[in-house]
């Protein structure tokens, strides 16, 4: 799915890369703690989290996460923007809670990442 | 003119491949006591329109729907399957080259043959034209992500390198409690390994172990070093922290188990699914930790 179309569903306001959003992602992985998505993200993956520190960008990066979505309103930080521009992953924000953006998402036929085959 | 000769991967397959490679293991036989009143059944419940019979494991017959629609034709009363069964089956054994068997499929049109063995004429399987279909692409997904793996190989760094051991050293110092950082060492090693051409799926797995093993000694290890050692065939990871050590070393690997602080958790990390985590990326690992002394972790992963 394009992150345009993930932008468009989730009503989504672009923080970071707004000349990606043609990109494609293959799943989504919901999560606010960082290990757990270390544990089970797979590549091409976009993360919907409610943790704007810099440290979702390392996660994204060393993961191969494409784009990261803000959920329940909130916005990142300035050290994690740049991070973010740096290490090239999109960053959008949405004012919907964690559940309800991976509802919309999933319903629209996005994939999670257990449901997804094997990690390249 | 002569044609030009290319010989596919499929063709170079049919060759390589032998019935043991593509034939359905679990073959649903029918045993000859059966009666033909309760072969409908067999046949609609599993899906299939013919089925070997078998006396005990050995194979004695075969059935066709075929043969159950002239029975029912005929309007002859209930009788054992064996009297209305192929007795002369065409069948293939188990370590005959697929090629064999294409023949075989042309020559009888057959849509199934029983697989044997060549002594002791034991069912061991049963092939249709679909089951070798899949075998052959299960063979061909299997090739291609050979071949992309040694090409990842034959285009590494070290193919150019002329020495009799080779090993790339690569330190980083971590910095205790300094969140900005942290995770950095992680993203500069994973940059540095696209370098060595190695494969994306490798380098992913040690990036993720060490950034796990870094967020170790940012949050508890009062800071430290990472020292990564490239060799050909394995990078070895090793990180050392001065810090407060882990008394329970058993407990800290159990996924789940934290001591991490609240402040930590609200960060996002403190989940205590770090080691566990790093032990899924790595191929070994050993831990060694005094308290009050720090903290040795090792990791090594095969490229």
């Amino acid at each position: 799915m394009k992150l345009e179309k993930i932008k468009d569903i989730l009503q989504a306001e672009v923080i970071v890369g707004a000349d990606d959003l043609q990109k494609e992602v293959k799943m989504a992985c919901g999560c606010d703690l960082m290990s757990d998505v270390l544990a089970f993200v797979k590549s091409g993956s976009i993360l919907l989290t409610g943790l704007v520190n810099p440290q979702c960008v390392r996660t994204a990066e060393v993961s191969d996460i494409i784009a990261i979505c803000f959920v329940r309103g909130k916005k990142p930080p300035n050290e994690t923007k740049k991070l973010a521009e740096e290490k090239n992953i999109v960053l959008l924000a949405t004012d919907l809670l964690l559940y309800e953006s991976c509802g919309e998402l999933y319903n629209a036929g996005l994939p999670g990442c257990s449901e997804y085959g094997e990690d390249f | 003119m002569a044609e030009e000769k290319r010989v596919t991967r499929v063709q170079e397959l049919i060759y390589e491949l032998t019935v043991s490679d593509v034939m359905k293991e679990d073959v649903i036989a029918i045993p000859v006591q059966t009666k033909m009143s309760e072969l409908r059944e067999t046949l609609r419940s599993n899906h299939i329109s013919g089925a070997p019979i078998v006396d005990g494991d050995k194979l004695i017959g075969i059935i066709s729907l075929q043969d159950f629609i002239d029975w029912l034709a005929e309007g002859q009363s209930d009788c054992s399957i064996s009297e209305m069964m192929t007795v002369d089956v065409k069948t293939l054994y188990i370590d005959e080259p697929l090629v064999n068997v294409i023949d075989k499929f042309d020559k009888y049109g057959f849509g199934r043959f029983p697989v044997i063995t060549r002594r002791g004429e034991r069912l061991v399987g049963i092939l249709t034209k679909g089951t070798i279909v899949e075998g052959l692409l299960e063979k061909l997904a299997i090739t291609r992500r050979e071949e992309e793996e040694l090409r990842y190989r034959t285009n590494s760094i070290f193919e150019n390198i002329i020495a009799d051991k080779i090993n790339m050293n690569l330190q980083y110092t971590i910095v205790a409690q300094d969140f900005q950082r942290a995770g950095g060492s992680a993203s500069g090693l994973k940059k540095t390994l696209k370098y060595f051409n190695i494969h994306p799926r490798i380098v992913r797995r040690v990036a993720v172990a060490t950034y796990e093993a870094e967020m170790n000694i940012v949050i508890y290890g009062n800071g430290g070093e990472i020292l990564v050692k490239i060799e050909p065939h394995q990078i070895e990871i090793v990180a050392l922290d001065s810090g407060q050590g882990i008394p329970d070393i058993e407990k800290a690997m159990q996924p789940g188990y934290s001591t991490a602080p609240s402040w930590i958790r609200e960060m996002g990390f403190g989940a205590g699914m770090g080691l566990a985590n790093i032990k899924k990326c790595v191929d070994e690992m050993s831990l060694t930790s005094t308290v009050g002394e720090g903290t040795h972790l090792k990791m090594s992963i095969n490229i």
